[in-house]
């Protein structure tokens, strides 16, 4: 199998937190994985270093490695800019910019220098069939996405994510916020989209990643459990507090 | 005989007061605006409003002095906006909670604070005496720049601080920089707020006679270059009701300014609201 993301031995501490220990997992290439996990087990800690966004807390500290294509990603020369282009994200609760529909999705085209309005008109356009919210806002690009539902929010923060054409897309809890329609919205969207790019996803809904995910990964007072096939977790997981926390017995 | 008053009637009781606090507020701003307008009114006309004036001011118009306050109260705010911006996204976006910060912040408060006749004292000593720009319109513009100042800053830096800060999570993981998220998605979104800071930093630099008393000079021609002393309207309203020139045209002064700040306070206001619903899509 082919791996986008490889992790060995990961520690992360915020000031004398321990938060994740000893972390290693290889994420395959164009596959969807579940992080699954009780609340405060690090999960969202572990996808905000794969991309460097726990940078922005001063009290981060880390050691081990964090491989994307074989390339370590906190290597001193890595310019962090260019890595969060490849590795995209999409958070918790929808984030639009208090901006037009058009400019939200334009907006890392334009801060990657391309002002071109044929190249960026069809690059929204492509970006938002992408993320099944064309039809939705074709005749609305004008208008300001604050004025989307929270799930037409979330949808158009993907197609805002995919607009720049990133390897990754990490999701931190994306259906959270969202009610059961926009949910599915969302769940078929990544199974489109796992084509083309490879998806990490954090959810607490177990339900949501045997649907979702080929691989899952089962975090616990920061470290990892299990992993492995998603049907193999959730059908006979080796550890019993992999099957007390996917059945129900605690979480 | 009851201990308490029943509830209800403490209600009632306290729903007048809350009533009447705001009528009072309110009765209090339109018998103020209404008798400037009373006594002005009868004084303003397009020739007072476009004419030079006569007699240092016992007669003719005030053009010079309109043209005086628009110049200063422009230097004021070209020169307090950037710098207070600039400040409050240091102070929201770079600084941590340091001693720095804290120094900056208690400045800020404290300059904010001291009285307007101070800083022309000092706009004396340092701008027209120091740096020998003498009496001018750009000593008594930088004057009330410094007054502007941390108005500017303490409303910006609350506008920015009570923007969602998901906001520049969301343009950070696109790979924006730092300087393309503060510019392109902090600054906009906090817009507004900034806005109302800048208009009540220039009510203050337009509204002022004792910082630009020292500092402006006192001329009777409309400046034609920073260096020109001049005669904002305030300076103007303030010599001819000591001096005792012409109360007539005191009052006319009065007007005049009056309601070139509820003009600007209108329209930025209105400019405001339209810029939030447009980015809020409301």
């Amino acid at each position: 199998m082919e791996y986008r993301i490889e992790v060995e031995n990961l520690n992360v501490y915020f000031d004398e937190l321990h938060i994740l220990k000893d972390v290693s997992l290889k994420i395959p290439k164009n596959a969807v994985t579940s992080l699954i996990g009780p609340s405060g087990c690090g999960k969202s800690t572990f996808i905000r270093t794969l991309n460097r966004m726990n940078d922005l807390i001063s009290t981060f500290k880390m050691d081990g490695t964090v491989l994307l294509d074989g390339g370590d990603i906190y290597n001193p020369k890595v310019d962090v800019v260019d890595l969060r282009k490849k590795v995209g994200m999409v958070f918790q609760k929808p984030n639009p910019f208090p901006k037009s529909i058009f400019d939200n999705v334009a907006y890392g085209l334009r801060v990657h220098g391309i002002n071109d309005k044929d190249i960026l008109a069809q690059k929204v356009e492509e970006s938002l069939k992408a993320a099944a919210l064309w039809d939705e806002v074709e005749n609305i690009l004008e208008k300001s996405a604050m004025g989307l539902s929270g799930g037409q929010q979330q949808r158009l923060c993907i197609a805002r994510t995919i607009a720049v054409e990133p390897e990754v897309i990490l999701m931190d809890e994306p259906c959270s916020a969202l009610d059961p329609i926009s949910t599915t919205k969302i769940e078929d969207l990544i199974h489109k989209l796992k084509n083309d790019f490879t998806i990490i996803i954090v959810t607490h809904n177990m339900q949501q990643a045997t649907r979702v995910s080929k691989h899952t990964a089962f975090f616990l007072h920061g470290e990892i459990v299990e992993s492995g096939l998603t049907d193999k977790i959730f059908i006979e997981p080796e550890d019993k507090r992999t099957e007390d926390y996917i059945t129900g017995r605690f979480g | 005989m009851h201990r308490f008053i029943p509830p209800r009637i403490v209600q009632k009781i306290m729903n007048g007061v809350f009533w009447a606090s705001g009528l009072i507020t309110l009765a209090i701003l339109l018998i103020i605006i209404g008798y400037v307008l009373f006594k002005g009114m009868p004084v303003v006309n397009l020739e007072f409003l476009l004419g030079d004036p006569v007699d240092s001011g016992r007669s003719g118009g005030i053009f010079p002095f309109i043209m005086s306050s628009i110049y200063v109260t422009l230097i004021a705010v070209l020169v307090a906006t950037p710098l207070g911006v600039g400040a409050a996204v240091y102070l929201s976006e770079y600084a941590g909670e340091n001693t720095l910060v804290k120094l900056i912040r208690f400045g800020s408060e404290t300059l904010a604070s001291i009285p307007s006749i101070i800083f022309g004292l000092f706009g004396l000593a340092f701008f027209v005496i120091y740096l020998e720009i003498g009496w001018s319109v750009l000593s008594g513009g930088l004057t009330l720049a410094l007054m502007a100042l941390p108005t500017i800053l303490s409303a910006s830096e609350v506008s920015i601080e009570s923007i969602n800060k998901s906001y520049a999570e969301g343009s950070l993981a696109l790979g924006a920089t730092k300087w393309q998220t503060i510019y392109k998605v902090v600054i906009p979104a906090s817009l507004p707020g900034i806005t109302t800071g800048v208009i009540l930093g220039m009510g203050r630099a337009i509204a002022e006679a004792a910082a630009v008393l020292y500092t402006v000079g006192a001329a009777l021609m409309i400046p034609t270059s920073l260096m020109d002393a001049a005669r904002p309207l305030p300076l103007h309203l303030y010599i001819l009701a000591t001096e005792g020139l012409s109360m007539e045209n005191a009052w006319g002064t009065a007007t005049v300014l009056v309601i070139m700040i509820l003009i600007i306070t209108v329209v930025t206001n209105t400019l405001v609201d339209n810029y939030r619903k447009k980015m809020m899509g409301r």
